[in-house]
């Protein structure tokens, strides 16, 4: 307990240092950023079969046509690394921005009803029979923006506006009727069960046609981190209350509605591509946070780094463990991020 | 804003507005009482062979051998005690995980107990292929399994119950996808089955698991109701409730073993009928709106819930659908909780 208390003066000690503060936090950057290149790698290289390191360089700069070694990294293993990119750094960024927005440390990315919405379009679309790839994607997107949408609407339309614990309550409400609906569907169709179960596990590996994809889901994504970018001080004056905030001179309400915006930008393309895996958005900025304290531009910065290496890692961990088969990422981000958020928890720093 | 309107209602309030809230107070319970009898009259009578009050009553009251009686005795009643008792305590450990960890988001489902029973019934099912008592007693372990868990992880030190939060929603993931990765490894019919389960049914209800689950909340619910005036100084802050005598940090770890308790008894009879746990104290609190943890009317409000749900998944729903009451409590329950925020009373 003392222990904790001399650790979070120290941290305070040397965040008042700025010169002292921003070298600390390039050099956490640059570690974490060495643990993604390392797991950007792996995600290359490893699996079914593997590929050495100079073959995989190879087959990215100059691929033989016809080499199957070549064929694998470029054709299977690229796009499931880019997609682990994406998705974990927005993940990681959405967690950490409701986090802040709702001063609750279990807001995880799907707590403003994303999951949720783009779970029951999937459903939906898939009774309907609409199984392309492109179209649970699409019905994705615009079940996220709608269950948003809503939610928003509903937390702010009450006599005090969209507070934290409204949002927060209106986000898990939503939830809750869009989850029972979608059972009610998958117990009564067990062919549209028969699909959704491996949506809804979460996975890299969904063979997506990522060029049609990218030109949809980059600006989405693009604009959400810039979006998520311009929030860092609000957020940072949002954790000392509202009344504060206002007083500080921050625009709340139009504020709040930027940050569930970004979110919305950055959680629904991701859920989108791998499907519900919002742990590494409730694991990556507690993690942040322990290392780098509560000022949001560090966790938001350190966050984003660590979401995609944890997912990669998880995916290809995945593919480690149950060779020749796999298991989901999803799966394996839970096994490998709860220890970690209990480590973290435990050591007393992550509430913030 | 709203904090600035607030503050001189709070201290303008005299005697009167403390009659008035007590007043609400009785009101709101005999209410939600009064709602649960005539849902629990309407279960009695309605089914596939519709019964008068007369042989309703008959039924009850054993004056009569035969096919109503039979009905009512072994196949209406027991299902709605289940239905009952599941659903008071489901409400009740729903309402006091939310306020002994000041988080409004705070239930069963959230915290992991529900996750862990489910895995390890799930794992029952599928694994072991097995089915009734078994599947009971591996979700009991489950959940409680969870809760021994949190108490060692996060049970003892400060932080106000944050940490047991995080690391029950730490948990509550890694039991959820468990069940994911069983699912999708599973025969579909068998998935269902254990979506089914993962649901939360009353159909499996019997004498044995109704005298079972009863058993246990005749132990469990007058310990809680014993430690609510402990609860209610709890409310008012920590350094408030030592200087008026409670010991904040055992009172809360002995709530939170019996939350657990509770919800995974509940869970372990009828599966983890879904969100009433989540939704039961928010619903209560705003239809109080005096402040309190409204105990209570969380468990009324439970109560109510799956017992409607369950008359309305057996016999409402168009076509020949027989829905599990779980299906219902989410998709009935949430858009009320949601008119309760945009349109209700302030909580004072």
């Amino acid at each position: 307990m003392t222990s904790g208390v001399q650790e979070r003066r120290a941290g305070a000690a040397s965040a008042t240092v700025v010169a002292g503060g921003g070298v600390r936090l390039g050099a956490v950057l640059g570690v974490a950023l060495l643990a993604l290149g390392a797991a950007v790698v792996a995600s290359l290289a490893l699996g079914a079969r593997d590929v050495a390191p100079q073959a995989v360089w190879q087959a990215l700069v100059a691929p033989r046509p016809g080499d199957a070694d070549h064929l694998v990294v470029r054709d299977l293993r690229v796009p499931r690394t880019l997609v682990g990119l994406l998705a974990g750094t927005a993940l990681a960024l959405a967690g950490a921005l409701l986090q802040g927005l709702t001063r609750n440390p279990i807001a995880d990315p799907g707590l403003l009803g994303v999951n949720a919405g783009s779970s029951l379009a999937i459903v939906l679309g898939i009774a309907a029979g609409l199984t392309a790839p492109l179209a649970t994607v699409g019905a994705a997107l615009g079940g996220a923006a709608a269950a948003t949408a809503v939610v928003y609407a509903a937390a702010q339309a009450g006599w005090e506006g969209a507070t934290p614990v409204r949002l927060a309550l209106v986000g898990a409400a939503v939830t809750a009727a869009a989850t029972s609906v979608v059972t009610l569907v998958l117990l009564s169709d067990r062919r549209t069960l028969g699909e959704y179960r491996f949506w809804q596990v979460g996975s890299l590996d969904r063979r997506l046609d990522l060029g049609a994809l990218l030109p949809v889901v980059g600006p989405c994504l693009l604009l959400g981190v810039l979006l998520a970018a311009l929030s860092t001080r609000l957020l940072d004056a949002l954790a000392l209350g509202d009344d504060v905030a206002r007083g500080l001179g921050h625009e709340v309400v139009r504020g709040r509605l930027g940050v569930v915006v970004a979110s919305v930008l950055l959680c629904g393309p991701a859920v989108a591509l791998v499907g519900p895996i919002g742990f590494v958005g409730l694991v990556a900025p507690h993690l942040a946070r322990a290392v780098v304290g509560p000022a949001h531009r560090g966790v938001l910065l350190l966050a984003a780094v660590l979401g995609p290496t944890l997912l990669l890692a998880a995916d290809v961990l995945g593919r480690l463990v149950a060779r020749p088969g796999e298991l989901e990422a999803g799966v394996v981000v839970a096994a490998l991020g709860a220890p970690a958020l209990l480590l973290v928890v435990r050591r007393g720093r992550a509430v913030g | 804003m709203s904090a600035t309107t607030d503050v001189p209602a709070r201290v303008a309030r005299g005697p009167r507005t403390v009659r008035r809230v007590a007043g609400r107070r009785t009101a709101v319970h005999a209410a939600l009482a009064g709602l649960l009898l005539g849902l629990a009259l309407l279960a009695l009578l309605l089914g596939e062979l519709r019964l008068t009050p007369r042989e309703v009553l008959d039924g009850l009251l054993g004056s009569r051998v035969g096919g109503s009686a039979f009905v009512v005795r072994e196949l209406r009643l027991p299902r709605l005690l289940l239905g009952l008792l599941v659903g008071a305590a489901l409400g009740l450990a729903g309402a006091v995980f939310q306020a002994v960890l000041r988080n409004p988001l705070a239930s069963p489902d959230v915290l992991g107990v529900t996750q862990g029973a489910s895995a390890a019934a799930v794992a029952t099912l599928l694994l072991g292929g097995l089915s009734g008592w078994p599947v009971v007693a591996a979700a009991a372990a489950g959940g409680v399994a969870v809760g021994v868990t949190l108490q060692v992880l996060a049970g003892r030190g400060g932080a106000a119950g944050q940490r047991f939060v995080l690391c029950g929603v730490g948990l509550g993931y890694l039991g959820a996808s468990v069940t994911a990765y069983l699912v999708t490894r599973a025969d579909l019919r068998q998935a269902q089955d254990a979506l089914l389960w993962t649901t939360g049914s009353l159909g499996q209800a019997s004498w044995p698991l109704v005298r079972t689950l009863g058993l246990a909340l005749l132990v469990l619910v007058p310990l809680v109701a014993g430690l609510a005036p402990r609860l209610a100084l709890l409310q008012l802050g920590d350094a408030s409730a030592t200087a008026l005598g409670a010991r904040p940090e055992r009172t809360r770890a002995l709530l939170l073993v019996l939350a657990v308790l509770l919800a995974a008894a509940a869970t372990a009879a009828a599966g983890p009928v879904a969100f009433v746990a989540f939704l039961a104290a928010p619903l209560a609190r705003r239809l109080l709106a005096d402040g309190s943890a409204a105990l209570a009317g969380s468990a009324l409000v439970g109560a109510v819930l799956v017992v409607g749900c369950d008359l309305l998944a057996q016999h409402a729903l168009p076509g020949d659908v027989v829905a599990p009451v779980g299906v219902l409590t989410g998709a009935l329950g949430a858009p009320l909780l949601v008119w309760l925020l945009v349109r209700g009373p302030r909580p004072a």
